[in-house]
């Protein structure tokens, strides 16, 4: 009974498309307003009734959950939090299941952020995931917030052979030397794994030619699905995964439940996502159809006059 | 003097750059001049702030079309600014502004859903330009759009589902991996030759200014 409101509306969504393709095979246009409807509607009525699909992952997705997954337990994995609330519905849902997988595997969870807007975004996941899923884990020994530095690629220039010279604190005053779980890191080397969780500039780009080439450091990242195609010429010699959008972290979060049992029940919104995802890339390509067969006509009577 | 000092600034700190790059006794020499970079920028920060503030105290004053917006966005900067220099609501002065306080709740009640939205209006002009433009109207255009609807059919679980019964040993064939694979062989092609191009660009257009030769940065009178 509870599928019935979803099939409801895509039943409607499908009856509208029809009736716009049988106008179009008479040559009447589409508005632009009537498109923008069915792209609210296609967008609300999953979001209102959400459905979720499991997710099979793609090979650049698992590369990715595999190099946090065989890591050896006490690993140190550099995590950067570099996006702004625009980008915060495809990239958070990332962020917050990849922190979750790190302090699961028990890795050690560095965090940083190179955005003016990355220090709010990590405070989501520390409320989400690190204080709710990990309450016993302590800040400074088993993960740390180093909050948010100026200077864009300068600072990855840093930071590459002189951690503390960026850092001299934590995001809450402490200093380098007083923090346990920092003991041991002197530059972006001590890392085993840097994750870049973003999509603008500076972003994986910078953290792959400043810090993973010179240093040799695995980077991993979760990005916007817009800066992805960018990216796929860094995999697999530069980037031992991506995740690009939405698709991208649902597969992730897939992935991640069905290999801990213990999460089984965690949010997941990109899941959750993709069911306005699927109902408007079918619209557009309905339309994409729609198009098409007015261009057709078009050329046919062009021909025929 | 107006163009010689500048100058002598840009060539002298470009080539010490590239030494403390290529050098490694000069290395540290790279990350002085990183903090150097850093203290420059907090200047821009003042400069960009005094800047928007300029721009739309003047539009206002003019009231030139569209002067509602830049009501909006003083406002908008001003009680911000306000509510994060005075730490409005937060316990300390010490406080995080971001966990606490006036401008944490207008940062995740006000700006991140707003920002999110914009972001998110895409959707619907994403929507209007795919109607309007991928049209089969020769050979490449057809190709274009097949790897359009491989693309837009991968992001989702339907294009999964479409091809979920094809054996192991025919995965590629799979409409998620194909779109994987347009993605990594094709597109990357394509934007491995853009990268290169934009690499070399870079390099000769740095080599311009660092040699003097390229003096549009100085301004009109830069000769």
């Amino acid at each position: 009974m509870g599928n019935i409101g979803p099939i409801i509306v895509l039943a409607l969504i499908a009856a509208g498309l029809v009736w716009l393709l049988l106008r179009a095979l008479k040559g009447q246009e589409v508005d632009r307003r009537v498109i923008f409807a069915f792209i609210l509607v296609s967008v609300a009525a999953p979001l209102l009734m959400p459905v979720t699909f499991k997710a099979k992952p793609t090979p650049i997705v698992r590369a990715l959950f595999d190099a946090i997954d065989e890591l050896p337990e006490g690993s140190r994995v550099l995590l950067s939090f570099d996006f702004d609330p625009p980008m915060s519905p495809e990239v958070q849902p990332m962020a917050d299941v990849i922190t979750r997988h790190v302090l699961a595997k028990k890795h050690q969870a560095i965090c940083m952020t190179l955005w003016a807007t990355g220090q709010a975004q990590f405070n989501i996941t520390m409320n989400d995931v690190i204080k709710t899923d990990f309450p016993n884990l302590v800040e400074g020994v088993d993960w740390v917030n180093m909050g948010y530095k100026a200077g864009n690629e300068g600072v990855l220039n840093v930071i590459r052979t002189d951690f503390k010279k960026m850092f001299p604190t934590d995001a809450n005053s402490i200093p380098f030397d007083s923090i346990p779980i920092l003991r041991g890191v002197r530059s972006c080397g001590d890392f085993d794994l840097i994750i870049s969780l973003g999509g603008g500039r500076p972003g994986l780009k910078e953290w792959v030619l400043f810090v993973g080439d010179p240093t040799g450091v695995p980077i991993g990242a979760g990005v916007a699905a817009v800066v992805a195609p960018q990216l796929y010429p860094y995999y697999p010699r530069q980037l031992v995964g991506l995740l690009g959008g939405v698709k991208g972290a649902s597969e992730y979060e897939s992935h991640f439940r069905d290999n801990y049992e213990q999460y089984r029940d965690m949010p997941t919104p990109a899941m959750v996502m993709m069911g306005p995802q699927t109902v408007a890339h079918i619209v557009i390509m309905a339309f994409i159809v729609i198009g098409n067969v007015l261009f057709f006509l078009a050329r046919r009577k062009e021909g025929q006059s | 003097m107006r163009r010689e000092i500048p100058l002598i600034i840009t060539i002298s700190v470009g080539f010490l750059a590239i030494l403390s790059f290529f050098s490694p006794p000069f290395e540290p020499l790279g990350e002085d001049f990183t903090l150097f970079f850093d203290i420059i920028a907090v200047f821009a920060f003042f400069l960009g702030g005094g800047n928007l503030m300029r721009v739309h105290i003047d539009k206002l004053i003019k009231r030139k079309k569209d002067w509602g917006f830049s009501i909006v966005t003083l406002v908008g900067f001003l009680v911000m600014l306000v509510a994060g220099l005075g730490k409005i609501g937060a316990e300390s002065i010490t406080s995080d502004i971001t966990r606490e306080g006036l401008f944490s709740t207008l940062y995740y009640n006000v700006h991140l859903p707003l920002g999110s939205t914009m972001y998110a209006l895409l959707a619907f002009f994403v929507a209007s330009a795919s109607y309007r433009a991928f049209r089969a109207k020769n050979r490449e255009a057809t190709v274009l759009l097949i790897a359009a609807f491989i693309i837009l059919l991968g992001s989702t679980p339907i294009g999964q589902m479409l091809t979920n019964w094809m054996p192991e040993g025919m995965s590629i064939l799979e409409i998620p991996n194909l779109a994987v694979w347009i993605m990594s062989s094709p597109n990357l092609a394509g934007q491995r030759a853009i990268m290169i191009g934009i690499g070399l660009g870079v390099v000769s257009m740095s080599l311009r200014l660092i040699l003097g030769i390229e003096r549009t940065y100085l301004g009109k009178d830069s000769g």
